[in-house]
């Protein structure tokens, strides 16, 4: 039983794409840690890459919280990028806005927020154009 | 199917982790894009990919895969092979095209997943 919220924070780094996912990577090791089932772990894992890779690729990095209950562990994704115009569309298999010199990386694919939601069991979008976006997944325990 | 199968049946180069290749994976996900695997989820599952940045390995630890296999004469750089001994992965390169080296591991048994869409 945990007694109280357990939150982790890190600063993404939008500098430094190979470096991407180390926040995601450290979750995952403190999830482990804390004892949750390999399936909430990798949902986790995965829903949160996806974004931290996001923040990297469109927004020069932010900072990633995660809010571990006993009920509920929630990711929130803070960038003051450029903002998502049109959420309906981005939220769409195949739709990327991503240059060619990330889709040789592997990633642009049109599956990051797709694949967020698909292993979240809440999906928040907050975004701002010229501002930035705020993205805050739950995923029950 | 055990991973030294693996490599045996891809003529492949085992770069780490040899002392995991009687450990068993059960599927297979071929894709140079990445987003694209992490559409898939399968317990122990081999990545067979073309593509070469600590992504690759990254995204094998998020889906807990127990082994990458780089097609097409691609190697990976030493810093990749560092994170995949951390993370208790199996790498192994192969002088295979993608499509050859997915055809020989399915026609010995090896599936891909029934869900999904990254199952090139």
């Amino acid at each position: 039983m945990l007694e109280d919220v357990v939150r982790f924070t890190f600063n993404v780094d939008g500098e430094d794409f190979s470096s991407a996912g180390a926040a995601s990577v450290q979750v995952k090791k403190h999830l482990r840690q804390m004892g949750f089932s390999p399936e909430i772990i990798r949902r986790v894992a995965i829903a949160m890459y996806e974004g931290e890779i996001n923040m990297v690729i469109h927004a020069d990095g932010g900072v990633a919280t995660v809010e571990v209950t006993d009920d509920s562990i929630v990711m929130i994704l803070e960038d003051k990028g450029p903002g998502i115009p049109d959420v309906a569309l981005a939220m769409q298999e195949g739709f990327s806005t991503a240059k060619e010199n990330i889709r040789s990386l592997g990633f642009g694919a049109g599956m990051g927020l797709p694949n967020m939601k698909k292993y979240s069991d809440s999906m928040k979008i907050e975004t701002e154009v010229g501002k930035g976006t705020t993205i805050i997944m739950t995923v029950n325990v | 199917m055990k991973i030294g199968t693996i490599a045996n049946l891809l003529s492949a180069d085992i770069l780490c982790g040899k002392e995991d290749v009687n450990c068993d994976v059960h599927s297979a996900c071929a894709s140079d894009m990445m987003s694209d695997v992490l559409a898939f989820v399968k317990d122990q599952a081999v990545l067979l990919t073309g593509l070469v940045n600590p992504q690759v390995i990254r995204t094998a630890v998020m889906m807990d895969m127990r082994c990458v296999v780089f097609v097409r004469r691609k190697v990976p750089t030493d810093d990749m092979i560092a994170l995949a001994e951390e993370s208790g992965i199996v790498l192994m390169k192969s002088d295979l095209r993608m499509f050859e080296a997915c055809g020989i591991l399915y026609s010995e048994g090896l599936c891909g997943s029934k869900e999904g869409t990254a199952n090139a």
